[in-house]
């Protein structure tokens, strides 16, 4: 209870923070809201090509593109400024962040909430609902869960991946961009249907690493398409399973990166 | 209070070996230091950079893992047990801000009392205590980046106190600090450590600090501990002591013998004489000097700590 108290604090004063900087806040969430526009753009555009892509038509590709987006705006809103790691970690600002009587993680998610970032995600909720509509999907109980639980464990799932790659930083200060290649990469990976990758290149992104259950795998479920590349029906049920997964192996992994910590001089 | 036992931290360099190839390398910062510091007391860390007093301070607080060896801290394990050491310990960087940049100076210690779980009425009554002793009053609405060091420095203090910390942790608070605020800042904590009910560790190249405030130097060199004791003892040790400078009607007769002193030096034809004073107390030599010849005048001259510290770091 006393430890919620502390996060709101902190949370306000963030917030406080960022508000005595009116105008840079302005243009950021209007720069922001415009990369999450483009990304549903770019869908569009592929299907003036072409009428189908991978054996999806636009308006079940734009359930996926949906889906993953909404995972992956709310994730990249409330855990994506974790990639600010290796700024601290080389600067050494975590010391300050580690002699404080809370958990490091919470606390440097909430050293900057991008608030900027709220109209991307309202956006991205927007095709989501958009898609829903425009599909005919057979309402089941299990199909309304599903819909609501896929943008939920998504978040999740992409969390995960940005506090993975953040965590890099503690082994290797000067880990640069890679990182995003997994977390901003994961995004575009996961707004296709995955029947359009090589067979290679699925195997260990949409499997290995688990990204089929972003997006992919629940749309076939809501709309009761069978899989392409065979899994059953019910694999779209399994991104809560997959969400934890992944939020298990983050969590083991930030522990190891943190007593890897080796601050800097003085 | 605090114990180390054969800390020891190592960190893997990579050293540049030619043009294309790099080599590991280990190096100890911390080479097996233990030390263990009771309630109450303040102790002064000292060494060249590079020695390993901040790394030593960032075990002790639960920022770095220590590579072997046993560190406790108010009876907690620093890393495992991290955020309740936290709550017990406090910590000011002289070189890292614990305050919000972009807030004023009053928000932050109200943030304080939200992350350490402060009652009210305890946060009102050390922050009352603090703004009197550091003024606080005349910059506690201003935001933090606005403040100079020295005010900022006065902050982090008051930051660092407002939990009621039973250790306090202090990595060169006076670093860049002009005159007056070091003063501000020495006798602030010169009067926190007197009261006794904090255990003040600080590590400091400013030999003033520790002359002002610690009874007991630890001097750190390359990792190991290299002094512990009072600063008396450094200087009985390296054979720095007082002297005592006097001037003199007439030379001294010869065979003249000073009980607790020893003639070193003479000149303007016997009319200057310099003793050593073999302890810290000049009350006795000067007492019997008086009282054998007829003495003009004289003073007392104080070891240089600087020049005994220097004579360390090159051993």
């Amino acid at each position: 209870m006393g430890e919620l108290r502390a996060y709101g604090a902190l949370a306000g004063a963030q917030i406080r923070s960022a508000m005595s900087y009116r105008a840079s806040f302005l243009t950021e969430m209007v720069a922001n809201t415009g990369a999450t526009v483009f990304d549903v753009f770019t869908v569009l555009v592929l299907f003036r090509a072409t009428p189908a892509i991978g054996g999806f038509s636009l308006e079940e590709a734009l359930l996926i593109v949906g889906l993953s987006s909404a995972g992956f705006a709310l994730a990249d809103m409330t855990v994506g400024n974790v990639d600010r790691l290796k700024l601290y970690v080389r600067a050494g600002t975590l010391d300050a962040v580690l002699v404080r009587p809370l958990p490091a993680l919470p606390q440097l998610l909430l050293m900057d909430i991008p608030l900027r970032k709220t109209l991307r995600v309202v956006f991205a909720f927007v095709v989501l609902c958009g898609a829903v509509a425009v599909n005919d999907i057979d309402w089941t109980p299990g199909r309304l869960v599903l819909v609501v639980l896929t943008p939920l464990a998504g978040c999740v799932f992409f969390a995960s991946i940005f506090v993975i790659s953040a965590s890099l930083a503690f082994w290797w200060v000067d880990s640069g961009e890679i990182g995003a290649a997994f977390t901003y990469g994961g995004r575009d990976y996961t707004s296709y249907p995955i029947t359009v990758y090589s067979s290679w290149f699925r195997a260990l992104f949409a499997y290995a690493i688990g990204f089929a259950f972003v997006a992919y795998q629940p749309a076939l479920a809501l709309l009761g398409r069978t899989d392409p590349l065979g899994l059953p029906g019910w694999a779209g049920f399994l991104s809560p399973l997959a969400a934890l997964a992944s939020a298990s192996v983050a969590a083991m992994v930030w522990r190891i990166g943190i007593r890897h910590y080796r601050s800097t001089g003085s | 209070m605090i114990s180390m036992r054969n800390l020891r931290k190592d960190f893997t360099v990579r050293v540049k070996a030619s043009r294309f190839r790099r080599e590991k390398r280990t190096v100890a910062a911390v080479d097996g230091v233990s030390l263990t510091i009771d309630r109450g007391e303040m102790v002064g860390y000292i060494g060249p950079n590079g020695a390993g007093k901040s790394t030593t301070l960032k075990m002790l607080t639960g920022v770095l893992t220590p590579s072997s060896g046993d560190v406790s801290v108010c009876g907690l394990a620093p890393v495992p047990q991290r955020t309740r050491l936290a709550l017990r310990i406090g910590v000011v960087f002289g070189q890292r801000s614990q305050l919000w940049w972009d807030l004023p100076l009053r928000e932050s210690f109200r943030l304080l009392r939200h992350i350490y779980r402060v009652p009210a009425a305890e946060h009102e009554t050390r922050l009352r205590r603090c703004r009197s002793l550091l003024d606080l009053d005349e910059f506690l609405d201003t935001p933090v980046r606005q403040l100079s060091l020295g005010q900022r420095m006065r902050g982090e203090l008051t930051a660092a106190l407002l939990h009621g910390p039973e250790v306090l942790f202090l990595d060169e608070p006076t670093i860049g600090l002009d005159v007056v605020s070091k003063q501000a800042v020495r006798s602030f904590l010169g009067e926190l450590g007197a009261s006794g009910d904090v255990t003040l560790v600080l590590t400091t190249h400013d030999l003033a600090d520790i002359e002002r405030l610690c009874e007991r130097l630890v001097v750190i060199d390359h990792g190991r501990v290299v002094h512990d004791g009072t600063i008396e003892a450094l200087h009985a040790r390296y054979g720095s002591r007082r002297s005592l400078v006097v001037d003199l009607e007439n030379p001294l007769p010869s065979g003249f013998v000073l009980p607790g002193a020893t003639l070193v030096g003479s000149e303007a034809a016997g009319h200057r004489v310099t003793f050593a004073l073999d302890s810290s107390a000049a009350g006795a030599a000067v007492a019997g000097l008086v009282a054998a010849v007829p003495v003009r005048d004289l003073s007392l001259l104080e070891p240089d700590i600087e020049d005994v510290v220097a004579r360390l770091y090159r051993s």
